[in-house]
């Protein structure tokens, strides 16, 4: 019997459903019957009931990536975790120094953050990954100055789905004395975290990637040795400070749901999640002229980015019409500008815009692979017929060989 | 973003998609855009002896609205004259097909398709010429 359900999803590293367990115990914290009260009313059981629950789910976030539950900092996301992180550890050190050292593949959260911080008198270099998406470390090393305050590198790369080595960056900067600050908004679940083996000073997190609702999130803060953040909000000085703002107890509930069911079915799941990406892979990649973006094995098992040459990929979605996922072609928005991420792992423009990002998740099964498979094929050798670039490759005309009227 | 029905019409179901003999004296081949901007627009026209269309066949590589667009084009200039063709402009690209400000630059695209291929077969036709005088 079938069970596919048209469109199908495969854009997990997008955003998830919340899961159905996630979303009855949140539902159980919004109404007069339910758990409503505000976590910092301290004269009566509303309120201690409602920071029970916030607490219990802060527990759940630090026990996924080793921390204690002291150390965790509610926010409204990765991108909010992102800036009081960089802007607060820079801010904090600028005596010191104001040179902070991050990555062309990161995560417009932070990349922006970077460039804010530039106007505000720091100095930001970005590193080049190296073909494969990874960081060079000695090049890494070599770019520390005497000045660097911060250091910010992601856990796992939204479009190309790349583990960077997290701890052997660690070692370094614990070793400088140099705040190292991770974006993870991707990896929970997904890759093991230890905070203390991998000498992270600062994380960031958020639910909505983990089957969690969106609009939460939260950030590590380590404290021994403590990492000092200057705080972006503030109010009523909640969250020790960091953070000010009225705690949301049924989005807390909910990431903390979620981190607690990541933690437990993270093992099984991600050997599910490598089992349908072979699947996925070995469906299509005896198709001629396509290529895998980033490290093969160094990345996320739900993670296939491909580029699919003389096609392109915003044609190649619109064929696609029965299956969700993105392009590292970003013309469907108003640049159009190809993926700056695989642009940065030196892809050239043809390939960055014959990219397709496919993301597999919780709710994935084979039957959608298996179909997604068949119109993937179907569809690129549709818009290859069409392709004049394909005509050429095919007559064994170098493209790159061509003088392009450039417009 | 959401196309219009009638680029969606041309996507799904592209009119005269094909390659002619373009060392064919009677062909005139345009190529445009460059596979780095993310579009390459191929059209090619038959012309008759007495300067009438007869055919038209177009490549492309590029998005949806590109596509659509050159599809509109090998409709448009089938069975008209040269000059006819010339005088094709970016904006009736646009209007048919209801072409969203950010794509403007496929019909822009079109419209050289079309003047380059012009250009191709009046350079081989002046060639012709100059050979049999």
């Amino acid at each position: 019997m079938s069970s596919l359900n048209i469109p199908i999803y495969l854009d997990y590293s997008a955003t998830t459903p919340v899961d159905e367990r996630v979303a009855a115990k949140m539902m159980e914290c919004l109404t007069k019957q339910g758990n409503f009260g505000n976590p910092a009313s301290r004269s009566h059981p509303f309120g201690w009931k409602a920071e029970e629950a916030v607490e219990e789910a802060r527990r759940h976030v630090a026990e996924l990536i080793g921390a204690v539950p002291k150390e965790i900092v509610w926010t409204s996301g990765a991108t909010e975790s992102d800036n009081l992180a960089i802007k607060g550890a820079a801010h904090f050190n600028k005596k010191k120094g104001k040179h902070i050292i991050t990555m062309k593949t990161e995560h417009k959260a932070v990349l922006d953050t970077c460039r804010q911080l530039e106007r505000e008198g720091f100095e930001v270099t970005y590193l080049d990954p190296q073909e494969d998406g990874l960081l060079n470390m000695a090049a890494f090393k070599d770019a520390i100055r005497e000045d660097t305050t911060v250091v910010s590198i992601m856990h796992v790369n939204n479009e190309i789905g790349v583990i960077q080595d997290i701890a052997g960056i660690g070692a370094i900067t614990r070793e400088k004395g140099i705040m190292f600050h991770v974006d993870a908004a991707q990896s929970p679940g997904k890759v093991a975290i230890d905070v203390d083996e991998m000498n992270v000073d600062l994380m960031s997190l958020c639910a909505h990637k983990v089957y969690g609702p969106k609009g939460v999130g939260a950030l590590y803060v380590r404290r021994k040795p403590r990492a000092r953040i200057e705080a972006q909000i503030h109010g009523g000085g909640h969250e020790r400070g960091m953070r000010s703002g009225t705690l949301a107890t049924h989005q807390l509930v909910g990431m903390g749901e979620s981190f607690r069911i990541a933690r437990e079915e993270m093992a099984e799941e991600n050997i599910r999640m490598g089992q349908l990406r072979d699947r996925l892979w070995d469906g299509v990649k005896d198709m001629e002229e396509i290529y895998v973006n980033g490290h093969m094995d160094q990345r996320i098992p739900g993670n296939l980015n491909i580029s699919f040459n003389f096609v392109e990929g915003e044609s190649l979605i619109m064929s696609l019409k029965d299956i969700a996922v993105s392009s590292g072609s970003a013309c469907t928005s108003a640049s159009l500008e190809p993926s700056y991420v695989l642009r940065a792992i030196g892809r050239n423009d043809e390939l960055a815009h014959s990219s397709i990002r496919f993301t597999m998740g919780r709710f994935s099964t084979e039957e959608e692979v298996d179909f997604t498979i068949g119109k993937v094929r179907e569809a690129v050798t549709h818009l290859r017929e069409l392709s004049p670039l394909w005509d050429m490759f095919k007559e064994g005309i170098d493209l790159e060989s061509v003088e392009w009227a450039h417009h | 973003m959401a196309y219009s029905d009638k680029v969606l019409d041309h996507y799904e179901n592209p009119r005269n998609v094909g390659t002619l003999d373009k060392d064919d004296p009677n062909v005139g081949t345009g190529m445009v855009g460059a596979p780095a901007c993310g579009d390459v627009m191929r059209l090619q026209i038959k012309v008759s002896d007495d300067g009438i269309i007869e055919d038209a066949k177009f490549k492309t590589y590029g998005c949806g609205s590109a596509i659509a667009s050159s599809s509109l084009v090998t409709e448009m200039v089938k069975g008209k004259t040269l000059a006819e063709v010339e005088a094709i402009k970016n904006m009736d690209i646009v209007e048919e097909l209801a072409l969203p400000p950010v794509k403007i630059h496929c019909s822009v695209l079109a419209e050289d398709a079309i003047a380059a291929a012009l250009a191709d077969i009046k350079a081989k036709r002046a060639a012709t010429t100059k050979a049999t005088a």
